[in-house]
């Protein structure tokens, strides 16, 4: 009989960017079951609601992730509109397709960049940061932060994308678009990437409905939902369908993210085209009284932002349910048969980001 | 484009055993489930979503601060990290949560439930 142990990983470990520890059970190298734990960074965001009206609240909620920050920003902006009965202006809700979009393509890439590195693959690494850092600077020029970007607001957003930035992005586009190319090529052609990626960490699409996994994880396993579907913001008025795998391994997960790259880069494009003329936001005023729950699709999957309010400037309650939380089971069941040697692959390969988990 | 059906069920205690069970019969994944507290009570939401059509119903119930409420591990058993997570933040009393971790899945270094206050008076 094989000998059973208990190896801890993390929660420092050089595959992390951020916390996380897993008790990994063992049979000699196969791992037989896995235990997480997690709140090494928790924040206690989610509380700071008692401390900070619900217009300053929005500053912490994008906060809440470095990596997708517009997104959590532009999800509490939903929630609260919701609740209030606020109509963004059309304009407003294209620039926000255009920003989410942005965090989408460097939330990606900078999951690539970490699954080169975990693989061994530096090059790639250092290819797919570099893509990364254009996208960064473009952030930075429309809104004026890379990662924070403090451009969202409750009723619109606080910025304008002009004629000349518009420009601008779909030259860059285009040529990030062909360079992206040869990042995929390499992902998905290259022998030595094919060896740490097919048929590795699968998980079935029956297993991943039964899990609760959401985002690019459910939908390399041929789950077929993406909120932007719902039509929030201008996805409504944009054509897209979401990105479905069939294999549901590591090496699906990667086309998965890659491909949907080239569909923000489509969107952005579509975006800036559509854009209506127009105001960029609505006044608001009063508080908000009653309660929303919002489903906006986060790079890395279904974010869902529940607000509860009582006509007080402070909310009673807000609640984001990250994907990564969703995800955590369906990490946990890739693992499950796999090699030792695999573990840090299959950590990076559903994209965790513990600080919106842990919030 | 979808449309996005969010309904808002309040029911008892007694019946939310059933009512996950039917919406597991129905195929639905639980997409989250969290507690808020007001007065005294806590308010248990537990949001389930239908993939196919996007629709989104969420059961919520309220119980008085001891109550106990019992887990839904059962039906969904990867449901223990949000039952885990109202239990060792929230202080809800929740039975037979099936992967129970006895307060230590958030390694928090300070004192948990974080027990309900009325802050807004001390601003």
């Amino acid at each position: 009989m094989a000998k059973r142990s208990v190896v801890p990983f993390g929660p420092q470990h050089p595959v992390l960017p951020e916390p996380i520890h897993l008790d990994l059970v063992l049979e000699d190298e196969t791992v037989v079951d896995v235990v997480p734990s997690i709140g090494f960074i928790h924040r206690g965001l989610e509380g700071l609601v008692s401390k900070k009206d619900y217009k300053e609240y929005l500053y912490i909620a994008e906060r809440t992730c470095g990596i997708c920050s517009f997104g959590h920003g532009n999800g509490y902006s939903l929630a609260i509109e919701k609740v209030m009965g606020v109509e963004v202006p059309d304009r407003a809700k294209y620039l926000r397709v255009v920003w989410a979009e942005m965090n989408r393509i460097h939330s990606h890439l900078l999951w690539a960049g970490l699954m080169a590195d975990a693989f061994g693959f530096e090059n790639l690494f250092y290819q797919c940061w570099r893509i990364r850092e254009k996208i960064l600077d473009m952030v930075e020029l429309t809104t004026g932060g890379r990662l924070i970007n403090s451009v969202d607001t409750i009723g619109g957003v606080l910025r304008d994308i002009n004629e000349d930035q518009a420009k601008l992005i779909l030259n860059n586009i285009r040529d990030i678009e062909t360079e992206l190319k040869a990042i995929r090529d390499t992902f998905l052609e290259d022998y030595s990437v094919q060896t740490r990626t097919r048929g590795v960490g699968v998980l079935t699409k029956q297993q991943a409905h039964d899990l609760g996994c959401c985002g690019p994880l459910a939908r390399a396993s041929g789950i077929n939902y993406d909120m932007r579907v719902l039509g929030y913001d201008a996805y409504g008025m944009l054509d897209f369908e979401p990105i479905i795998g069939t294999d549901g391994d590591n090496y699906s997960r990667c086309k998965c993210r890659l491909d949907e790259a080239f569909q923000s880069i489509d969107l952005i494009r579509q975006a800036l085209t559509k854009m209506p003329a127009g105001e960029i936001a609505v006044p608001v005023k009063g508080n908000p009284d009653g309660e929303s729950f919002i489903r906006i699709e986060q790079p890395r999957g279904e974010a869902v932002y529940h607000v509860e309010a009582s006509g007080d400037k402070f909310l009673d309650r807000f609640r984001v349910r990250t994907p990564t939380f969703a995800n955590l089971a369906g990490m946990c069941e890739t693992m499950k048969g796999a090699q030792y040697a695999d573990i840090p692959l299959l950590v990076v390969t559903i994209d965790p980001c513990i600080s919106c988990t842990e919030r | 484009m979808a449309d996005e059906k969010n309904i808002l069920t309040v029911i008892a205690k007694e019946q939310l055993l059933e009512s996950v069970m039917v919406m597991k019969t129905r195929g639905l994944r639980l997409s989250q489930a969290c507690a808020s507290y007001k007065d005294g009570k806590y308010n248990l939401s537990y949001s389930f979503a239908e993939d196919d059509n996007y629709r989104y119903e969420t059961l919520r119930v309220v119980i008085d601060k001891d109550e106990m409420v019992p887990s839904i591990s059962e039906f969904y058993p990867y449901a223990d990290f949000y039952e885990n997570e109202m239990k060792e933040l929230f202080g809800v009393r929740i039975q037979m949560i099936k992967n129970d971790y006895h307060n230590k899945l958030y390694r928090i270094a300070v004192e948990t439930p974080f027990l309900p206050k009325d802050e807004k008076e001390e601003d």
